[in-house]
């Protein structure tokens, strides 16, 4: 997994709440058996019209936008679907840190997985950071120190220490796990002498 | 120290807790289906891993596959390659299939139960939302991305978080024509999209108690559009009936330890929950999803919501864009909204008991000229058991089609699909933009609301046709 420290980006702002993934990636590019290539169907709803071409309007179409890599977004972001496509097409088009007042549960865990920072900020900080996506001027993420450096301020936000760790240091959950596989064993063990059907049947 | 049923299935779950709360939690059950699983194969395979249980594990393909005749197999190129390799990745792994042609085929939240494979007390994964099905049996059962797929598939456990315990509480009797369906749009409605963010919610009460296990999996099913990782039920005779007997349940002298365990399986009196929510059944109506997210409901009595009575900015956007997406206008009674297709079917209202419930209702009536209908059933166990009973019968002579099974049009993911600004009442989970296919307009409903609708071409009372 790409690591994730410091990022500084002009972000893209989508003033809507409870973006699904579905919107984000909808369901005939979920017919991929790879977890690359998805970023130009990022959005495609809104993106393209029926005849495939870009709608101007929307924001990730126009430029210096179409290069964010930080999107800030209304609450319940990712909603739905537990599609991991969701997280990959933010990734490949080049999104590696949401800001979102909340996210749903599946959508948020995804996130790290794949090396992409979820902040949660309070509404009214939203609002302030998003006049950095009107007037396009660049923001800093720094995850190391949970600040977020915008103009002369900065505000701090909180991340699981863990996820934390883990996103710093680019680590793959399943190694960790594996290395676990003592433990594994034994509760496997004291298993079949408590619930032996589990295995059994 | 009391606990909850969470509490008890989590803590019996832990095979290690780090100091800041991480757990790695055993998993006793995994389902695997085409979409989510591909890039877990791969990542297994590059790896050089193993699936560790493959016993503990069942796949199945249901997005993707045709619901017409299979014998000629998918005619989508993309489709079929997901399909195949599903296959090919059970076969090298060593996991159990029950493949296209295999009769007992179909949605993986709906065979599972079937097969006896989701047990009371189990944690139950899958790469699919709409595994909180599960939970209708006592189980601790969610959706999780594919990165976890391939981590439960390499080590049969997930590292996760404790979730918060939200209990709603339903009591009372449903009026006539009101099911379970009509409960859980009720619920979200209430709580919202996002109200079961970051909580496990355990339905309780002795509306859910008289509920019958697909009722109650129709309930539970639906808790993710809550937002909850999951929902439960604690279990009970009827639950422990179902079970009795089914291919994969336990046998023997480990049915009477299984059944010693079960019967555990309950909060604690005086357990206490972060929150609690109380619902009186016997003022719940039928109810319709207008918008475009399944909190947006109202009773079928009732009117579309007007966003110029909205103060909250936010909202008031929100309505005015769902309302433009759907072809809506504000104030608009709910039965006068003319719909051109019915969906019956989907993970939330496929099994044996939503069929007969609408099949009651189309008996000897034929449905509105201009709506066209299709009836997917849950599984091909479900196909047969309606056909047994005739009810294929009463949905052709109506003019329903009678489809295979699979998830087909509840996201349109095969060849079912809406086209732009058809309206559907759909008896499946989401509304979302674009969900049953590009510019669709999805309206939620119970089965017996989606035979309503197909019988008067419009949105209606499931009552009128009550006998």
């Amino acid at each position: 997994m790409q690591k994730f420290n410091k990022l500084k980006s002009i972000p893209a702002y989508l003033p809507i709440v409870n973006i699904d993934t579905d919107m984000i990636i909808p369901k005939q590019f979920l017919k991929t058996i790879k977890r690359t290539g998805l970023g130009k169907n990022l959005f495609f709803e809104m993106r393209y019209d029926d005849q495939g071409k870009e709608v101007n309007d929307f924001t990730l179409n126009q430029s210096p936008f179409n290069n964010s890599k930080i999107l800030i977004a209304g609450k319940n972001f990712g909603c739905g679907s537990s599609r991991e496509h969701a997280p990959w097409a933010l990734l490949d088009f080049g999104i590696t840190c949401v800001i979102s007042s909340s996210y749903a549960d599946i959508f948020y865990s995804n996130c790290f997985k794949n090396g992409i920072l979820p902040i949660i900020l309070e509404e009214e900080k939203i609002k302030e950071l998003s006049e950095y996506a009107n007037r396009k001027e660049e923001i800093s993420v720094d995850l190391e120190e949970e600040k977020i450096i915008y103009g002369n301020n900065e505000i701090t936000f909180q991340v699981d220490p863990f996820k934390k760790k883990c996103l710093l240091e680019g680590l793959d959950d399943i190694a960790l796990s594996l290395k676990k596989t003592d433990k594994i064993e034994n509760f496997e063990k004291d298993l079949i002498n408590k619930k032996p059907w589990i295995f059994n049947d | 120290m009391s606990t909850t049923l969470y509490d008890k299935i989590w803590n019996d779950h832990l095979v290690d807790q780090q100091d800041d709360g991480t757990a790695l939690l055993f998993v006793d059950r995994h389902l695997v289906h085409e979409v989510t699983s591909p890039q877990a194969f791969e990542g297994l395979r590059n790896s050089n891993r193993k699936v560790r249980h493959p016993n503990l594990t069942l796949a199945v393909a249901d997005h993707n596959v045709p619901t017409t005749d299979r014998t000629k197999g998918i005619a989508d190129q993309e489709s079929k390659i997901q399909v195949d390799t599903l296959e090919a990745n059970c076969k090298e792994f060593g996991v159990q299939l029950f493949g296209m042609d295999d009769k007992r085929q179909g949605i993986v939240h709906i065979i599972g139960p079937e097969q006896g494979f989701t047990q009371p007390g189990t944690v139950i994964v899958c790469g699919d939302s709409h595994t909180a099905t599960h939970g209708a049996f006592g189980s601790l059962a969610f959706g999780i991305g594919t990165s976890e797929v391939e981590h439960v598939l390499a080590t049969q456990t997930l590292v996760q978080k404790k979730a918060k315990n939200f209990r709603i509480n339903v009591n009372g009797q449903l009026p006539l024509g009101v099911t379970s369906k009509d409960v859980i749009l009720q619920i979200i409605g209430k709580i919202g999209t996002a109200g079961g963010t970051g909580s496990v919610i355990e339905y309780a009460g002795d509306l859910i108690r008289s509920l019958s296990v697909e009722q109650r999996m129709t309930i539970c099913n639906m808790t993710i559009e809550g937002g909850a990782r999951a929902g439960l039920i604690a279990p009970d005779e009827k639950i422990f009936n179902y079970l009795k007997g089914k291919p994969m349940s336990p046998k023997g002298d480990n049915w009477e330890k299984a059944l010693n365990y079960w019967n555990s399986l309950k909060t604690d009196d005086d357990a206490s929950f972060d929150q609690e929510l109380n619902l009186n059944a016997g003022e719940i109506l039928p109810m319709i999803t207008w918008g475009t997210s399944p909190q947006d409901v109202i009773t079928i009595d009732e009117k579309v919501p007007n966003p110029q009575s909205e103060s909250d900015e936010d909202k008031k956007n929100s309505i005015e864009r769902a309302l433009k997406y759907m072809g809506l206008k504000p104030d608009m009674a709910a039965k006068d909204i003319k719909i051109d297709k019915v969906f019956i079917g989907s993970c939330t209202n496929g099994r044996i008991e939503d069929l007969r419930e609408a099949a009651k209702i189309l008996k000897d009536k034929k449905i509105s000229s201009h709506v066209s209908a299709m009836v997917v059933p849950g599984s091909g166990l479900v196909k047969e058991q309606a056909e047994q009973e005739g009810l294929d019968q009463i949905f052709v002579n109506s003019g329903f089609e009678w489809r295979e099974p699979g998830c087909s049009m509840c996201l349109a993911m095969n060849a079912d699909k809406l086209k732009p600004e058809e309206r559907c009442a759909s008896t499946s989970n989401r509304n979302f933009e674009g969900r049953q296919g590009r510019g669709g307009r999805t309206h939620l409903v119970s089965p017996g609301m989606a035979a309503a609708a197909a019988i008067s071409g419009n949105l209606d009372d499931v009552r009128k046709y009550q006998n």
